[in-house]
């Protein structure tokens, strides 16, 4: 006897209509903290924001000179800064909701925002 | 001192429920000693003897050997009144309730795969309520949601395969079955 010949016609409907649950579930449960948008502040003022799902790349004026920044799949960097240490150039790639980059010397900071807020705030 | 006996008496009924359960209970027991790389996930074996129950000999029966097996098989295993215990019944109860109403489902479309499917969601959602309610009360738990799901399907169609097909080796019983 065959394993297949055991399902009755509900039992495919069921098991589809599990399998269909199952999938819709990982995307919702996991999509927290998914990032929407980059703002860009300068001097505590909005500057910019650059929605993540366009690559581009902006030039943000600051005292000490011009920081870039870029947007590429999603994630967003500080490509370079006039700034002394480079904290901000060095913290690389931020593509989670909540993360930030700060140029403390130029004034400039960048801070990921998604639909839903997970985390206030995070940085490294 | 006076000697006296105490004499319980037992109906086949009462045989047959302890003999089932004694099934259901050993299952549960191996269900416990296979390795599985997330706690929480287990195939659920003694569900099989459940879902055959409950197809042979109604649902009040099922009731009976499901909630003997969560106690005996809390209590062999050490972890009676435990968490662990009180997650099994969680389970358990929830999925008898969605079986009393699955066994209404007309027969000629679904089976004991469609039942043992839709037990293995109810028992990993009583499950999951609780552990919200109770063990963990953080929506972090629900990051886990897609796998728990996945594996209550997985093990619910496989359970309900074994089911069906002892149910369809099994020679029919005498006394009829009345599930309504």
């Amino acid at each position: 006897m065959s394993w297949l010949s055991l399902f009755k016609p509900g039992d495919w409907l069921l098991a589809g209509l599990g399998a269909f649950l199952c999938a819709l579930s990982f995307p919702l449960a996991w999509q927290g903290g998914a990032a929407d948008k980059a703002v860009i502040k300068q001097g505590g003022e909005i500057f910019a924001e650059l929605d993540l799902s366009r690559n581009r790349r902006i030039e943000v004026p600051g005292p000490l000179g011009m920081t870039t920044v870029a947007v590429e799949k999603r994630r967003v960097r500080v490509v370079s800064d006039p700034g002394v240490r480079q904290y901000c150039v060095r913290q690389g790639w931020l593509r989670r909701a909540g993360e930030i980059a700060i140029c403390a010397p130029n004034q400039v900071s960048v801070q990921v925002l998604g639909g839903k807020d997970v985390y206030d705030s995070l940085s490294y | 001192m006076t000697h006296s006996v105490i004499k319980l008496t037992t109906t086949p009924e009462d045989h047959r429920i302890a003999q089932l359960a004694a099934a259901a209970i050993g299952l549960a027991l191996i269900d416990a000693a296979i390795p599985l790389p997330l706690p929480g996930i287990k195939p659920g074996l003694s569900n099989i003897v459940t879902l055959i129950v409950l197809a042979r000999y109604g649902w009040v029966t099922a009731a009976w050997v499901c909630a003997l097996r969560v106690i005996a098989g809390g209590l062999l295993l050490g972890q009676f009144l435990s968490p662990g215990f009180f997650m099994s019944l969680s389970g358990a109860l929830l999925s008898l309730l969605v079986l009393a109403l699955a066994i209404h489902l007309p027969k000629h479309c679904f089976g004991p795969v469609s039942w043992s499917i839709l037990a293995a969601f109810a028992h990993i959602g009583g499950q999951l309520l609780l552990a919200r309610l109770w063990l963990i009360p953080h929506n972090g738990l629900f990051y886990l949601v897609p796998l728990f799901a996945s594996a209550a399907l997985a093990f619910g169609i496989i359970n309900g395969l074994i089911a069906a097909r002892l149910l369809a080796n099994l020679p029919a019983v005498g006394t009829g079955v009345n599930n309504d």
